[in-house]
């Protein structure tokens, strides 16, 4: 089997037409394929969501990862950008919508594709992929243990960012969530509050809650990493993007 | 999670980026995911100075029990210093803070 990919940072255009940067990663395959949009975590737009991108595609999808820093500090290393992002405040609800939107229409205008579009995300990604996908016509979404979809922060804590509660009737596609047990943003009771809510939508979802694992159980460079939890995750993510990203 | 909590202060003083020396206008404070540190959450401090660019930055991220003892470390060196060397700072608020740090 042919299983070439190629992987490059490219220039996209993202939210109000603003040209921003992103990592794409895709198989040399006349497809049709489908295209998922990788929503990095806040510590930025780094090595390890490089390589969860190319993981996609040789998996046989499309992906593309938007520099969600890229305005604050074009041409800077991720971690410089991320810095500069929170110090002006973090990434606005309504910019990550248009970001993920141009990513998706970048994905869908690929000659190889399907046309079918997934966004997943980690930890505020998470929470962002909740969003885009209830603001945007897609087919798949995947939150990784994002915090603050539903649940009220802690008092005192000046979050800049709101539970998305009020969006979820507009949920466009199935959900996939993936938590740990022993996390606390989002916390047990949040993941249950999601999965009831969506229940009484009326919204398909397959949520999963791994015993012995946290937050950020993916992050195979950080002590958080469980493998038992990310590599049953890794199967059920494959699972659900074979089920609604197929030809 | 990413807390997005984030504390900015106003600071003068300097600090060693990777350029070399620079100005630092500006201090965030974090608990936060650290890009480094393996701990899951650090208390980071970023001294910055925006109009020289993002790059211009110096960083810590630190185990938060460590950060603590900084802190403490701090406002004890502050607090002992020989009269006369602390202009701008307010010495009851020094004593005040002396006493809830060194509990």
């Amino acid at each position: 089997m042919y299983d070439a990919i190629m992987a490059e940072t490219i220039q996209i255009t993202g939210h109000e037409g603003d040209p921003i940067e992103a990592y794409a990663a895709r198989p040399l395959q006349p497809g049709p394929l489908g295209g998922v949009v990788v929503i990095h975590h806040m510590p930025g737009y780094d090595a390890a969501t490089k390589e969860i991108t190319r993981r996609f595609a040789a998996h046989g999808y499309n992906a593309v990862m938007p520099n969600l820093h890229y305005r604050d500090a074009p041409g800077a290393s991720p971690d410089d950008a991320a810095a500069a992002s929170r110090a002006t405040g973090g990434v606005p609800d309504e910019r990550l919508v248009g970001d993920v939107a141009g990513a998706a229409a970048w994905l869908r205008s690929l000659t190889n594709a399907n046309g079918k579009v997934a966004t997943i995300g980690y930890c505020s990604g998470g929470r962002q992929s909740v969003l885009a996908a209830c603001s945007l016509p897609l087919q798949a979404a995947v939150d990784c243990y994002g915090a603050f979809v539903v649940g009220d922060p802690p008092e005192g804590m000046p979050l800049k960012v709101g539970p998305l509660t009020h969006l979820l009737p507009n949920l466009s596609c199935p959900l996939l969530g993936l938590f740990g047990k022993d996390d606390s943003y989002p916390s047990p009771a949040q993941v249950e509050e999601l999965d009831r809510l969506l229940t009484e939508a009326g919204k398909p979802h397959e949520f999963t809650s791994y015993e012995g694992a946290g937050h950020a159980f993916f992050n195979v460079d950080r002590p958080s990493y469980r493998p038992e939890a990310a590599v049953d995750g890794w199967a059920r993510i494959f699972t659900f993007f074979g089920e609604h990203l197929g030809a | 999670m990413c807390t997005y909590q984030t504390e900015t202060l106003e600071v003068t003083g300097s600090a060693k980026g990777p350029e070399g020396w620079f100005r630092v206008s500006e201090a965030v404070v974090y608990l936060d995911h650290p890009q480094h540190a393996l701990a899951e959450h650090t208390l980071n401090v970023d001294f910055r100075n925006p109009a020289l660019g993002p790059a211009t930055r110096s960083a810590v991220e630190l185990e938060p029990g460590a950060a603590l003892r900084l802190a403490r470390a701090i406002v004890d060196a502050l607090r002992t210093a020989p009269p006369g060397l602390l202009p701008g700072v307010d010495q009851e608020a020094l004593a005040r803070l002396g006493v809830e740090v060194s509990r």
